[in-house]
């Protein structure tokens, strides 16, 4: 074979050398440019000038942050076990011998695959309270139904069901494959000794599913403290501050109060927060498995 | 012979373009029903100054400083580029912008006499001139007159106080059927103007004061209406745009822009204006909007042209008024560009407009003043949405403006 040496390397560099220009170019670069902006004053008109550690002691007293972190947290211990719960029962569901399981599973990824704007704007419309289906049903049971993304105690319950909504189908579809990984014996044996349909779940399933229930809750987690897309179209942080969450804060503080360093101070921050907890977890995980 | 003279006109035809100086221009005040008049107007410039051309952009003005912001961190500023009033300071005080004294004084057409004198003022930092007055807009208060006539009331007039407004906006309420007697919107830009018309206004320098008892009362006013029951909530309207809803016609009457005109001339019942009714005083808006130089311009001299010829040349003032077009910001004695304006129909009270300009404040303006217009309003939404008393968020929103300045 002619890979050898010089000619190789060569070789290997044609192949990586434009995805590597990208990853450089557009991903290493700006990390690297964020973490010395966020030692910086800079409001993108003037150039950047440094000020040490103010960002971050400025960042512990902001109100404003912590609110943001309160609700971001809200968000996530509302959405991760919902959508968990709902993922495992879709795919329990849809493992066993349903008819058009294919279809089934096909219309559950559906949300997944669909724009999150597409997706919110088509939520915001339902949860109308003046126009929308969602209140149009309840008045036909009778029920007033709340003012949803208007009321400032009920938008976070509708941004996170929206959220569970879209997020099912993914984790159906991991736990799925860690399904079909579980062995038939397992299921026969256990039910010669008389398990029923639920014991089988929580002493069959569920343990040997664990690996891949920890992957799909990492991934979860992860993306919760990211939550902004579906918060940015259906509310925009309102009504009055109530579900205002962490990446709508950076994006506010950069763009609309020009504070860049600020907010790569805080995008730092959030960064933290997401690498420590998912360390913790998986500690946890290697303790459980 | 033939070929000499095609040759000749080649030559020309280079020589222009070898000369040619292009002219950047951002804009927000050029809205998509007024592209077609920008471009107009720029075949109009280009066609006076044949070694220029003007490349446009345009963009909603939620959009529009984030872009500008960014161009001016890449290094490429448009040449020219349009400021608010509330805005300007921001970029003045950041020496992003090209002093524009010098070329006054040197420019024979443009006297002392040919703008709106606020409107100049307004565009003026630490006494340098940086920026020319385009447009200017006021608020006015629009009424449905097919509701008022349902209700069996009396038209507003020039000589209207708040009591009359509500009294009108009683009569006229009907929550069930989906009308409302009047909408004004509860944020920063009524908050400043109903504050002053209270006797009080949001002092944000030397001394911070918000939380007073003229400002409390006029914050009273904005969201009485909503606990009155004429004015609906934002679950009522759910989204739906306020203008809309008066031009639905479920509105009796509507405080907002003479930019709407333009709008409502498609409305199925009949309308008309009349200047914003006092409350102990009277206050109304003054808008403004103002072309300016990109400091680091390299075509300056040409990119002044295009500034004053968007300021004061008449062909830009008659397009203004002849499309709704906000209106020219130039002083009033200009009479015979402005006339025109009284005679174009509905409303027909256009004097208003001008009537308004006596009482016209304009709002605190800060260095850092998004932010402080986002302080309040998240304020003021508290209180809109009931989480907070007119008390509290005054008082929460002295002590925040007061960090945030002291930062």
């Amino acid at each position: 074979m002619y890979e050898r040496g010089a000619r190789r390397w060569l070789v290997l560099a044609l192949f990586l050398g434009p995805s590597l220009i990208g990853v450089v170019l557009f991903v290493a670069g700006p990390i690297v440019a964020s973490l010395l902006l966020a030692f910086t004053s800079w409001d993108l008109l003037t150039p950047p000038t440094f000020v040490g550690v103010r960002n971050f002691e400025r960042l512990s007293r902001d109100l404003e942050f912590w609110a943001a972190l309160r609700h971001t947290v809200t968000f996530l211990a509302g959405y991760v076990p919902l959508v968990l719960v709902t993922g495992l029962a879709v795919a329990v569901a849809l493992n066993g011998r349903v008819p058009a399981r294919g279809a089934f599973r096909a219309v559950f990824f559906l949300p997944v695959v669909t724009s999150w704007v597409a997706v919110a704007l088509v939520w915001k419309w339902l949860l109308n309270p003046q126009f929308g289906l969602v209140n149009a049903w309840l008045a036909q049971l009778g029920v007033q139904g709340p003012a949803w993304l208007f009321d400032p105690s009920w938008a976070m319950p509708s941004v996170i069901l929206t959220s569970v909504w879209k997020d099912t189908g993914f984790v159906m579809v991991i736990l799925l494959a860690g399904l079909q990984a579980i062995p038939r014996e397992y299921y026969e044996a256990s039910g010669i000794d008389g398990a029923t349909r639920w014991q089988q779940l929580v002493h069959v399933t569920v343990p040997l599913l664990a690996p891949a229930i920890f992957f799909a809750l990492t991934i979860s987690l992860i993306n919760s403290f990211q939550v902004f897309d579906q918060v940015y179209v259906m509310t925009g942080g309102g009504p009055a501050g109530a579900t205002t969450v962490l990446v709508e804060r950076i994006v506010k503080q950069a763009f609309s109060f020009s504070r860049m360093g600020y907010a790569a101070a805080m995008s730092w921050v959030l960064f933290v927060l997401i690498f420590v907890t998912t360390f913790a977890f998986s500690r946890l995980q290697r303790r459980w498995t | 012979m033939r070929p000499i003279r095609f040759l000749s006109a080649l030559l020309l035809v280079a020589g222009l373009a070898f000369g040619q100086t292009t002219v950047d221009y951002f804009s927000f005040t050029t809205d998509q029903a007024h592209i077609g008049e920008l471009e107009a107007l720029i075949a109009e410039f280009e066609a006076q100054h044949p070694d220029i051309s003007i490349r446009y952009t345009t963009a909603p003005f939620a959009d529009y400083f984030t872009k500008l912001q960014t161009d001016f961190a890449a290094g490429n500023p448009p040449d020219v580029f349009e400021l608010n009033y509330e805005n300007f300071v921001t970029f003045a005080s950041r020496g992003t912008l090209a002093p524009l004294d010098e070329r006054l004084a040197a420019d024979a057409a443009i006297a002392d006499d040919t703008f709106y004198p606020a409107a100049l003022e307004a565009f003026a930092f630490e006494g340098v001139q940086y920026g020319l007055p385009i447009t200017f807009s006021t608020v006015v208060l629009f009424y449905n007159q097919d509701l008022f006539d349902a209700a069996g009331i009396a038209y507003p007039t020039d000589d209207w106080t708040w009591d009359d407004v509500m009294r009108a906006a009683e009569a006229i309420s009907d929550p069930a059927n989906r009308v409302w007697g009047i909408y004004q919107p509860v944020q920063f830009w009524e908050f400043y103007k109903v504050a002053q018309a209270a006797g009080g206004g949001l002092q944000v320098g030397p001394e911070i004061a918000i939380d007073t008892p003229e400002n409390r009362a006029a914050l009273e006013y904005l969201v009485g209406k909503i606990e009155a029951g004429v004015m609906p909530t934002d679950a009522q309207l759910s989204g739906m745009a306020n203008e809309d809803l008066f031009q639905a016609g479920q509105l009796g009457m509507l405080v907002s822009g003479i930019w709407m005109f333009e709008g409502f001339q498609a409305a199925d019942f009949d309308w008309d204006i009349v200047i914003e009714p006092a409350g102990e005083r009277r206050a109304t808006h003054f808008f403004a909007n103002a072309a300016v130089v990109a400091a680091p311009s390299q075509v300056a001299d040409a990119a002044y042209e295009w500034v004053r010829f968007l300021a004061a040349s008449p062909e830009v003032a008659a397009a203004r008024i002849a499309t709704n077009w906000e209106l020219p910001a130039l002083s009033l004695s200009n009479v015979d560009v402005l006339s025109p304006y009284l005679e174009r129909g509905a409303p027909a009270n256009r004097e208003a407009v001008f009537a308004s300009l006596a009482y016209a404040v304009t709002p605190p303006v800060v260095d850092r003043q998004p932010e402080l217009q986002d302080v309040i309003n998240q304020e003021l939404e508290a209180v809109r949405f009931g989480s907070k008393t007119v008390a509290q968020a005054l008082e929460s929103a002295q002590r925040r403006v007061a960090s945030l300045l002291a930062d």
